[in-house]
């Protein structure tokens, strides 16, 4: 047999064996089709692909899914892309588009125990999640930040770091998504999702001590104490205190500013406030 | 060869400075607090208000639900305030503060110090007795006694085991307990094995205490069906289901409660209070706690009342050495390290431990080497380090399969990692973390 012969054959079997397989393979693909809906590709394509289920869906294919089967997109809201890739949405299923408001996390806690001398170390494992299970924290507030940063291994949009000077996580506006990947993860539940203004001004509660009044004060300095003075100085209806803490509803809040002035301990927060207040005064 | 249970567990250093010390009755404090949560199980109910005046053995919290314990004044005076306070949880919980004055006893407590041997109760009224002093389990998981001698119906008890291991390093409230009040704890053990209706008990006491068995072997030939079981010296031999396999060769299954293997494990503290609770009825107001450490200049055995600083404890030893890195309720193992010093005796406090700083510090973590040191340790057969990679990248599911839930916190795995590996911490955070998604799960369903 000649070496063409033998090249021949080689080529003529694998061939036949290539040509029986596709056939094969084309019978099964055929058979066992599942049909995907092509506006499901499409709409994968606008959302941001960072997977992080802030939408409460696993993963963004998830949630294009979702947007499909359900009857409208009232109650679906991309976090991180936000109107604009839920106007796409809208747009690939010609759907009328639903404006959500552009969330923004915040952390509510002053830290403010810091400056003190803490009354015990904690020297174990650095996860949030294991020193809240073995006690209140260095310094005696249950309710507290614990500072070992377990939001920010979970924010997957690099939005938290550790302040610099207070070593305590801290939310970098520009770079939040307002996804709640954190808001999940803080064991103790201290972060909260508010709406964004347009200029990223912000008054918040920045605290979570639901101890009465004179016990809060003497861990913490700037803890709300539950007094109600914001409750009663707002014209708006929107603080309410309920177990001697108090908390702003951001949808309510129109950002006069009262609340701020009144405040006693200094545990509400402003952010962008001053600018405001020059603002009106000029 | 001695009996010990079958899978993994360790040696460490025993350390017991106070044993063979007698047990001492710490002088009545100025002030108590007793914490309402001293149990497994939902917190007492306060039923005293500031300013009512108690005695010693006045019921001040009322048990609310099936599990959970009656707490009782241990001094007599007055209320002066119901407070939340922080307790060896490291979080605050409500306490009931009363301002001692006098020493005055209800007067139902019989207080006269002879053996009483016959108890002609039914299990029932024995039961109702226990319930009624608030007895939980003495060696530091303080489930309430009360549950634990009432048989589930479709279970069989065959043998009582009393645990007088005392496995953790340092401890030795049980051992000189059985040293001073082994007849008590003898008739204790009579009236709890009439209270599940068995007519055999065995204590399992481990090597480490010669004379408490010598002791025991010789006084229990007058009471019929109880043995003593010497055993190898090993830890945590005092685990509920380690002791069964020891002392009976029966493996609990996973996900299953001891009762299966038809035995009722009590510890030895517990024992006691039954008999004072149902021959003397006196409620548990008082128990033994050790204070040691290698530094303390007089590791002692206290009978102290529930609700005593521990600070006066401390003092009452020779005071906190000056290289104190942490003080310890418990034992070294299984024990928590508490925040401050005005912290209250609770009746789950079995030692005070002083650890120095050097003894304390930990190392840094290194890589995991899969050397599975912490395999072989761990006696419930569980594979540790699996475990904490699982809880790190919070595979729940898979955590569940692989029954995280059966880990009992006994640390043998942290305490063999040659890399010093946090091992205990990421599985008991893992191990909280799926009961609560099970229990989200069956709340639905």
């Amino acid at each position: 047999m000649s070496d063409y012969q033998i090249i021949l054959y080689a080529m003529l079997t694998l061939g036949g064996i290539g040509t029986f397989c596709a056939v094969i393979l084309h019978v099964i693909a055929q058979k066992f089709n599942v049909a995907e809906d092509p506006r499901c590709k499409a709409i994968e394509t606008v959302l941001p692909q960072a997977n992080c289920g802030g939408c409460g869906f696993a993963g963004c294919k998830g949630f294009a899914s979702a947007c499909i089967t359900a009857d409208s997109l009232d109650t679906l809201s991309c976090p991180v892309g936000g109107t604009k890739v839920m106007e796409q949405i809208a747009a690939i299923l010609e759907r009328p588009v639903t404006t959500a408001t552009p969330r923004i996390a915040v952390i509510r806690c002053n830290t403010d125990c810091r400056r003190d001398v803490p009354a015990t170390r904690y020297d174990g494992t650095g996860r949030c999640s294991i020193e809240s299970a073995l006690y209140s924290g260095e310094n005696g507030c249950a309710y507290g930040c614990l500072g070992q940063g377990d939001c920010i291994e979970a924010c997957p949009f690099g939005a938290l770091r550790f302040h610099p000077e207070t070593h305590r996580p801290e939310i970098l506006e520009e770079k939040c998504t307002g996804c709640g990947m954190c808001v999940k993860t803080c064991p103790r539940s201290i972060i909260e999702l508010r709406s964004k203004t347009p200029i990223g001004q912000l008054v918040y509660v920045r605290c979570m001590n639901r101890e009465k009044g004179a016990i809060a004060r003497k861990t913490c300095q700037t803890a709300c104490i539950g007094c109600s003075k914001c409750a009663k100085v707002c014209p708006h209806d929107a603080i309410t205190v309920s177990n001697q803490l108090a908390w702003i509803d951001s949808d309510k809040c129109r950002l006069c500013g009262r609340c701020l002035t009144v405040c006693p301990t200094g545990a509400i927060h402003g952010v962008r406030m001053e600018d405001r207040t020059t603002e009106r005064l000029s | 060869m001695l009996k010990t249970f079958r899978i993994g567990g360790i040696h460490p250093p025993e350390n017991k400075l106070s044993a063979g010390k007698e047990i001492e009755t710490f002088p009545i404090p100025e002030q108590v607090a007793i914490s309402l949560s001293q149990h497994i199980g939902a917190p007492a109910q306060p039923v005293v208000k500031k300013g009512d005046t108690v005695k010693v053995g006045t019921l001040i919290g009322k048990a609310n639900g099936y599990i959970s314990a009656n707490i009782h004044a241990s001094v007599s005076g007055t209320v002066a305030k119901i407070e939340e306070i922080y307790d060896s949880s490291g979080y605050k919980r409500p306490a009931v503060i009363i301002d001692v004055s006098g020493d005055e006893w209800e007067p139902s407590i019989n207080r006269d110090e002879s053996l009483q041997k016959t108890c002609d109760l039914s299990p029932e009224e024995i039961r109702k007795r226990i319930f009624d002093a608030g007895i939980v389990g003495l060696g530091g998981a303080t489930f309430p006694t009360s549950v634990k001698l009432t048989v589930p119906k479709d279970a069989r008890a065959e043998i009582l085991i009393v645990n007088a291991v005392e496995c953790e390093p340092y401890l030795t409230a049980d051992h000189a307990l059985m040293l001073e009040r082994s007849e008590a704890i003898l008739i204790g053990i009579t009236i709890a094995m009439k209270a599940i209706g068995v007519t055999r008990s065995v204590i399992g006491i481990e090597n480490n205490k010669k004379d408490a068995i010598d002791r025991m072997l010789r006084l229990s030939t007058g009471y019929p069906g109880i043995d003593i079981c010497p055993l190898q010296v090993k830890y945590p031999q005092g685990g509920e289901k380690q002791l069964i396999d020891a002392v009976l060769r029966k493996q609990v299954e996973s996900g299953s409660l001891p009762i299966t293997t038809g035995a009722v494990v009590m510890n030895v503290g517990s024992v006691f209070a039954v008999y004072e609770a149902v021959q003397k009825n006196k409620p548990l107001i008082e128990r033994v706690v050790t204070v040691t450490g290698k530094s303390v200049r007089r590791p002692s055995n206290f009978r102290t009342r529930i609700g005593t600083p521990i600070r006066q404890l401390i003092e009452a030893a020779g005071g906190c050495p000056a290289n104190t890195g942490k003080i310890v309720s418990g034992g070294p193992l299984m024990g928590k390290s508490l925040v401050s010093l005005d912290i209250p005796v609770s009746k789950g406090c079995s030692g005070i431990l002083m650890l120095s700083e050097e003894e304390t510090r930990r190392k840094p973590a290194g890589n995991c080497i899969r050397c599975a040191k912490c395999v072989f340790a761990c006696p419930m057969g569980l594979t540790p380090n699996l475990l904490m990679s699982l809880t790190e990248f919070q595979e729940w599911d898979r955590a569940e399969q692989e029954h995280i839930t059966d880990c009992m916190e006994c640390g043998c795995c942290s305490y063999t990692c040659p890399a010093n590996r946090p091992i205990l911490d990421y599985v008991r955070t893992g191990k909280n973390r799926v009961n609560s998604r099970i229990q989200e799960r069956n709340r639905q369903k």
